[in-house]
């Protein structure tokens, strides 16, 4: 076997060596398996409410329901099975983490590649404006524009992205801003060699390693706003529950001893939620030149 | 003699200061450079040697701008030129090397990649062709299985051979002058020799012209055929390098080669410039040189002294040292 030399292969091999972090890899990849194929594996779609009785409503692990299954995590108070629900609440928590991170990733290292490349007014203006959201709580601008914009998958991923890609923005604009100043981008901009070469060959690339970290840590950050949201009933429709709605939904129950309505699908999240972290944590010393042995 | 590649004449740089004003980095400085001619530019930092660099390539960006003075490469003026005739002559006609090996590489792509870029930059070249020409280009300057090698990143090369492909990169469209702003600076002595020993060389082969860029008067003495030495923005002395460091008629370049430490005797402390180099913000009247000077008198601080010439020796000084001192 060769030695590996592709930065991919080099970060990989350095990846593989905490076990922590590939544990934590293997988690994700896990769970996102199990979200992405919850129709098949889920006893029951907890969307189809013709499916729900509410004989079923509230009943312990290990219950047997009318459907003829167990119902190895309980139930919550409209009958249906835990586990499908925290399933299908997975795929949500999931699907609208990646798809916020991913918009809030495009539009924010675009501002901040544009506005450290292009510079003068323009940098000013959007670095400015990037500063000035900077300032506000991200779960303040995502309750405000939620609450805004109504109920829907659509809705809330443009809030999470509206709180969120400011970050992505100041990361993009720093790491491109330094790297615009190196010797070997002034001498292709010294060229004729087109600016659009130079922004996806030399800027781009370069900023990505910060980005993937911050990526990795917002698509968390992501996923736990949107379980807020949902949990203060402004995320999705009732009828669709995702992780926190399940959790919000538990909650009065807690107190009168039916705490797996809410436990279960808080310990779904933490999991998940952990182990993007571990394996953020991971990426990041990863690329951080101080840190390497 | 055929004419010279390059002709500066009287070349100025300013940079606006705060508060209106401004700060001459480059002052009036002329001298041109033949087909195949290295020449050594001197002087402290903050000298204007490196300005002087920037402002042939036309790189100088607000809030400076090459304020006057002339720049003819291969008879085409450059002071002045648009900025899409200076793109297309940049790398192809005139290039640069820079001080740092590390910056001047894009440290995620192969060299490979970076050196068809730059060949791209001014010729498309089918794929073949180009690893062709940048394998030959990397050979010329040293690099063993240059071939291979095009497939490296730039992270397993060392210091000294990345800097080797810095200026294969530069040599890749055979300019006629290359400006190297202290590119050994960051490399150990003996590699800084090996480069020194094969761009003489080079320059001697292709006939290509150097100006070599160097805070190290040591460096440019055995390497460079005319030095010239810098203070404050202007050329107080230039020459053929011999003659210059056998009897330097400045009394600021006598001072520089005093205060080498190859001059000193053992034992003894070694001999410096008393002073530092003058604020270009605030330049003395007369000669910038004046308040560090042995020799200097009252006329030295009325006016900065003009250029004598004699043969193919230039100096500013009122009162120069003896030819034979």
């Amino acid at each position: 076997m060769s030695a590996p030399s592709t930065p991919l292969a080099l970060f990989w091999a350095d990846f593989r060596e905490n076990r922590v972090a590939l544990a934590a890899l293997a988690m994700v990849a896990l769970i996102a398996l199990a979200a992405i194929f919850a129709p098949l594996i889920a006893p029951q779609n907890p969307y189809d409410l013709a499916t729900l009785s509410l004989m079923d409503a509230r009943r312990p692990p290990g219950f047997v329901g009318s459907g003829g299954y167990v119902h190895l995590l309980g139930t919550d108070p409209q009958g249906r099975d835990l586990v499908s629900a925290i399933l299908y609440g997975l795929r949500i928590s999931i699907q609208i983490g990646v798809a916020a991170g991913a918009v809030a990733l495009t539009l924010g290292a675009t501002l901040g590649v544009a506005a450290a490349y292009l510079g003068g007014r323009l940098e000013a203006l959007i670095m400015r404006a990037v500063d000035l959201q900077l300032s506000f709580p991200p779960i303040l601008l995502a309750l405000v524009l939620s609450a805004l914009l109504g109920q829907g998958r659509l809705q809330l991923i443009a809030a999470l992205v509206a709180a969120q890609y400011a970050y992505f923005a100041r990361t993009a604009y720093g790491a491109a801003s330094a790297e615009r100043r190196k010797d070997y981008v002034e001498a292709a901009l010294a060229t004729p060699l087109s600016g659009r070469r130079v922004v996806f060959r030399h800027l781009l690339p370069n900023c990505a390693p910060p980005l993937i970290v911050v990526a990795t840590v917002q698509i968390a950050n992501a996923i736990s706003l949107e379980a807020t949201l949902s949990f203060l009933g402004l995320g999705l429709p009732v009828n669709e529950p995702s992780l926190g709605m399940l959790i919000a939904n538990g909650f009065p129950y807690m107190m009168s001893g039916r705490s797996w309505i809410s436990v279960y699908p808080g310990v779904a999240l933490i999991v998940l939620i952990v182990a993007i972290n571990l394996v953020g944590d991971q990426v990041r010393d990863q690329f951080n030149p101080r840190l390497r042995r | 003699m055929s004419p010279p590649v390059l002709d500066v004449v009287d070349l100025t740089t300013e940079f606006a200061l705060r508060g209106g004003g401004a700060a001459r980095a480059v002052d009036g400085v002329s001298f041109s450079l033949a087909r195949g001619e290295i020449v050594g530019l001197v002087g402290e930092s903050g000298s204007g040697k490196s300005v002087t660099g920037f402002s042939l390539m036309g790189l100088i960006d607000p809030p400076g701008r090459v304020a006057g003075g002339s720049v003819r490469l291969n008879g085409a003026e450059l002071a002045g030129m648009d900025a899409e005739g200076l793109r297309a002559r940049r790398g192809r006609e005139i290039a640069m090397i820079f001080q740092d090996p590390v910056a001047t590489l894009n440290p995620l792509l192969t060299v490979g990649a970076q050196m068809r870029m730059a060949l791209a930059a001014h010729a498309r070249t089918p794929r073949r062709a180009a690893d062709d020409r940048c394998a030959a280009a990397l050979a010329r300057v040293g690099i063993p299985a240059a071939r291979d090698r095009l497939a490296a990143y730039p992270h397993e090369f060392s210091g000294g051979m990345r800097q080797r492909v810095a200026i294969a990169i530069a040599l890749l469209h055979a300019p006629s002058v290359v400006i190297a702003d202290e590119p050994t600076t960051a490399l150990d002595v003996s590699v800084q020799a090996q480069i020194l020993v094969e761009m003489r060389a080079l320059a001697a082969e292709t006939g290509l012209s150097l100006i070599w860029i160097s805070h190290d008067l040591a460096v440019v003495s055995g390497f460079a055929s005319r030095i010239l030495v810098m203070y404050a923005g202007r050329v107080v002395e230039q020459g053929p390098a011999e003659a210059v460091l056998r009897a330097p008629r400045h009394p600021y370049t006598r001072g520089l080669i005093d205060s080498l430490p190859a001059a000193a005797k053992p034992g003894e402390p070694l001999r410096q410039i008393p002073g530092g180099a003058p604020s270009l913000g605030a330049l003395p009247p007369g000669c910038a040189f004046a308040p560090r000077c042995p020799r200097a008198a009252g006329a030295c601080r009325a006016a900065p002294p003009v250029e004598t010439r004699e043969g193919a020796r230039a100096w500013r000084c009122l009162f120069p040292l003896e030819a034979g001192a």
